[in-house]
């Protein structure tokens, strides 16, 4: 499997009022032809933004990617510009993205079908008959009932569930080598989460089209990811396999996230406290205020970088990496 | 889809009948006895009061109000408007010839303020921050807060007094004149249209900066459109909705305007008409023009209506 | 925090929940001066106060005082601004029309708060029938255009400052009502209503104590929008010749006066325009500040 993706020094700011959100802070990874990631971690910890940077999606002002590389089949994205048309090609195209909110993420004044078929208009030298077959066939492949009429509809006229097929199905109508969902089940039902990401790791595998699964629940990404990487506080704190980081987690933060995955017959745990403030972020490990196993060096050493450990495990703990002699 | 028009229309009958009757009954109590206003209350004295009731007779003032209501409304359903008591002109011919001028002048505003309002409100919220938005952002708050007479007061003493550029006032039909009739329209025009400009370009304005912020705006991104398909094709018609809601309330506002650039201009309009007939306690008048002004608005109310629903696939028929 | 509860937009709950809390007042401060423009309106408006307060200070001359020797004299000279055409300097009559607008357009807006947020509320809290008719009737009303509708008040009542103040302050009652109605129907959902109510507290004590104290933010900045109009439509009206008549300095009736002599003596009609253009300017200004201070809900909707 050839590299598809790699992501190399990420960093993304916001400037606000109260200062300058260092919302993604120097952040590395990659990813394989036809693979799928997760990309794990609380609300607020810098994933989303993460892929939207490599999307140049990131609205400035008030956000910038200030630093990094990301490159996506032998191209740094973050060398064009926002609205450049390079980037326009990739996106939607070679990448294509699904979002959370499948409530507001179709235009509600346009029909299924012509939001379809518009991504093959761009990308593909084909005629309006044809983009709206393929959009019928897309529909079908997706679980669509009766998909030549539902393309007629506004998407008002669709449940949440039926949205995000849609989304899911127009982000592999220009077959893309990768897809990011970022958080796309989250505000699904239980059951039709399931049924939503069984359809996604199907289509994903009858294309070839490589995943980043984007999302705060490490069960999801367990059942179907080849690899994870933990982000708190805007760093990737910790990246391995899932039998790996399954088997021996490293950082007390994913042990913390393993432990909120619900199991049957027992009571679900959280982690307790906040994730500090991003503006003026400590010197120190920034899990440190909720850590149960910090220790008094914890307090005095600088935070680590993410460092290989073993195998493809690596992990930001400091405690850990002591501990493994580096 | 044919029952929301015939629910709205229904509507629209109802508030008509409604503001005539308030009319009407709002208008028996302005002050002055009509009439005392009809003969000199010294030729009143003279004859003794079996004139003033032969008059009252006459004119039909002397029976219960409702009776009167219902009377005139018929009337007016059968397009008998009655005559002007002061100057005994046939009020319905009358109205008929102001209110095409009204008409023209206040059909081509709108049109214009619905055009140009839109238009700079986009460009200067797509150019937020630049030398075009402060000036959108000037010109929209002088349309807001300036009085109507006052931008026509300016127009009058510098385009018309100083440059010599347009004729100063008066009106003129397009098919007497229409050279003529162009000129003297276009600062009417103006200062009718500045106001409604102002506040949908300042509507557009806020409403194109909020759905660029909405998830399907960068859906469509993610797409990879260009900034130009996703402005036209994502943006430009979502943020017209609330602009288009806002259009009832620009056309009173066109009909306010009117009234005074009436005035200000000398047009023989149905505003000027409307405060003549004020002025001068002209009840039929009065009367006429007031409900002939209401069933304007509420027809192109319900105009905007449908056309909102239309634009809208969320808006449900029922 | 539970790590399921929340999915929010990552940047909105970094702004919202991970930075400290600010100071309430600090932050209505902070927030209400942030507009550069704004800030212009709020000096404008104590300017305008001021001038209002010390207008016998600061005219030169008394404003109904008659120079037939001296009429429609040029600007500069004795009259800074020059005289009208019974030779009243037109610079005093400037600087009490300022008293005119304010008073107008303070006790409009208020009256028609006062009478649209009791409406308002009865609708609310009456429902069925009652607040069918109230609000269709409301409804039938902003159906007519503003200027008319005070037209035909103010003949009824006669021109004057108590019949102009009535007539506009009905016109714009239906917006105070649709206003109190909205945040009555959106409040009784609230939690703290249905518990008041489930304790047994009157529809009254609600109204009162629960309702009304939160309407206030959203009634202060509608109140500053509406004496802004009020100005505006007062000085409309006096310009038709059927609100503030002459002598009183006002200065819609000032322009119209004026205008007769727009070929000699612009200023007259002029001026006067210009006046109320900077008050209904300072007072939309402070609104739109209040608003993004005062009101989270309208927060941010125009910048």
């Amino acid at each position: 499997m050839g590299r598809l993706l790699t992501v190399t020094g990420l960093s993304t700011e916001f400037r606000t009022e109260r200062g300058v959100v260092k919302a993604v802070d120097n952040v590395s990874y990659h990813v394989d032809e036809s693979e799928i990631i997760g990309l794990v971690g609380e609300s607020g910890c810098g994933k989303s933004v993460s892929q939207l940077s490599i999307m140049r999606l990131i609205p400035d002002p008030p956000g910038r990617v200030v630093a990094g590389t990301a490159v996506f089949d032998g191209v740094d994205l973050l060398q064009f510009k926002r609205d450049s048309s390079e980037i326009c090609e990739i996106r939607g195209n070679k990448m294509s993205m699904v979002f959370q909110e499948p409530m507001t993420s179709l235009n509600p004044a346009m029909t299924i079908g012509r939001q379809m078929a518009e991504v093959m208009l761009v990308h593909m030298n084909i005629d309006k008959n044809e983009a709206r077959e393929r959009a019928e066939n897309m529909l079908m492949q997706v679980g669509i009932p009766d998909p030549g009429k539902r393309l007629d509809d506004y998407p008002h006229q669709l449940s949440g569930g039926m949205r995000q097929r849609v989304m899911v199905g127009m982000s592999m109508l220009c077959d893309p080598k990768m897809i990011i969902a970022d958080e796309a089940t989250t505000a699904l039902d239980a059951t039709i989460q399931a049924q939503l990401l069984e359809l996604m790791y199907e289509m994903v595998n009858k294309y070839h089209t490589a995943l980043i699964m984007v999302t705060h629940n490490l069960g999801i990404v367990a059942r179907y990811a080849h690899r994870i990487n933990v982000m708190y506080a805007g760093r990737i704190i910790e990246s391995g396999t899932v039998k790996a980081i399954w088997a021996n987690p490293m950082h007390p933060y994913t042990e913390g996230l393993l432990s909120c995955v619900p199991k049957l017959g027992e009571k679900l745990l959280s982690i307790k406290g906040m994730p500090p403030s991003l503006i003026n972020r400590p010197p120190t490990c920034a899990f440190l205020s909720r850590c149960r196993y910090r220790n008094s060096g914890c307090f005095s050493e600088p935070a680590r970088e993410l460092t290989h450990v073993e195998g493809q495990h690596s992990t930001a703990c400091n405690r850990r990496l002591e501990a493994a002699g580096l | 889809m044919i029952n929301y028009i015939i629910q709205r229309v229904v509507h629209a009958v109802i508030i008509i009948v409604l503001v005539s009757l308030a009319v009407f009954l709002l208008i028996r109590m302005l002050p002055g006895d009509p009439i005392e206003i009809i003969v000199s209350q010294n030729t009143l004295a003279s004859y003794g009061p079996e004139y003033y009731d032969q008059l009252a007779h006459e004119y039909g003032l002397d029976r219960p109000v409702m009776i009167q209501f219902v009377d005139w409304f018929g009337n007016i359903i059968r397009g008998e408007f009655g005559n002007s008591i002061l100057h005994n002109f046939n009020i319905g011919e009358q109205i008929k010839d102001r209110l095409t001028v009204t008409l023209l002048l206040g059909l081509t505003a709108f049109v214009i303020s619905f055009i140009v309002g839109p238009l700079l409100g986009i460009i200067s919220a797509i150019r937020r921050g630049t030398w075009i938005d402060n000036l959108v952002t000037v010109v929209a708050n002088i349309g807001i807060t300036a009085p109507t007479f006052w931008i026509g007061i300016l127009l009058i003493y510098f385009v018309g007094l100083k440059a010599g550029l347009l004729p100063l006032y008066g009106y003129t039909l397009p098919w007497t004149d229409l050279g003529l009739s162009i000129r003297q329209s276009i600062m009417p025009i103006i200062v009718i249209a500045l106001s409604p400009i102002a506040s949908s370009a300042r509507q557009m304005r806020s409403s194109v900066l909020e759905v660029l912020n909405e998830d399907y705006v960068r859906t469509a991104w993610a797409k990879g459109l260009k900034e130009k398909a996703v402005i036209y094709k994502h943006v430009m018609k979502n943020s017209l909705m609330p602009v288009i809601t806002l259009q009832g309330t620009m056309l009173r506002q066109i009909i306010g305007g009117q009234v005074v650039v009436e005035t200000v201009f000398v047009i023989p309009g149905l505003g000027k008409m409307m405060v003549d007939a004020f002025l001068s306690n002209d009840y039929p008048v009065v009367q006429a023009v007031t409900l002939v002004m209401t069933i304007v608005v509420v027809i192109s109310s319900l105009v905007v209506d449908f056309l909102y629903g239309w634009i809208d696939p969320r808006i449900q028929y029922e | 925090m539970d790590i399921d509860i929340a999915n929010k937009d990552d940047f909105e709950l970094l702004e919202e929940e991970l930075l400290p809390p600010v100071n309430e007042v600090k932050r209505f401060i902070r927030v209400f001066f942030r507009r550069k423009i704004v800030v212009v309106g709020f000096i404008l408006v104590i300017i305008f106060l001021f001038i209002a307060a010390f207008a016998g200070l600061i005219s030169p001359y008394d404003p109904y005082e008659q120079d037939l020797y001296n009429v429609l004299s040029d600007p500069g000279g004795a009259h800074l601004l020059g005289t009208d055409a019974l030779g009243r300097d037109l610079f005093s009559r400037l600087i009490y029309g300022t008293r005119t607008a304010l008073a107008v357009g303070a006790s409009t807006a208020l009256v028609a708060a006062a009478i649209g947020t009791v409406i308002g509320l009865i609708a609310g809290f009456a429902e069925g029938p009652a607040q069918t008719i109230i609000m269709r009737l409301t409804d039938a009303m902003m159906a007519i255009p503003s200027l008319i509708l005070q037209i035909i008040i103010a003949s009824i009542l006669k021109a004057g400052v108590p019949g102009v103040v009535f007539a506009v302050a009905i016109s714009l009652v239906p917006g105070f009502i649709r206003l109190t109605n909205g945040q009555v129907l959106s409040l009784k959902q609230n939690d703290y209503v249905l518990a008041a109510r489930s304790m047994g507290s009157s529809r009254i004590r609600i109204a009162i104590f629960h309702i009304l104290p939160n309407c206030l933010s959203p009634l202060i900045v509608q109140i500053t929008m509406m004496m802004g109009i009020a100005i505006l439509a007062e000085a409309s009206l006096s310009f038709l010749g059927m609100g503030i008549l002459p002598p009183t300095a006002a200065w819609g009736s000032m322009a119209y006066d004026g205008y007769r002599y727009l070929t000699t003596q612009p200023l007259l009609s002029i001026a006067p325009g210009l006046a109320i253009m900077f008050l209904v300017f300072s007072f939309s200004m402070i609104g739109d500040g209040l608003r993004d201070a005062l009101d989270p809900k309208l927060r941010g909707t125009t910048s």
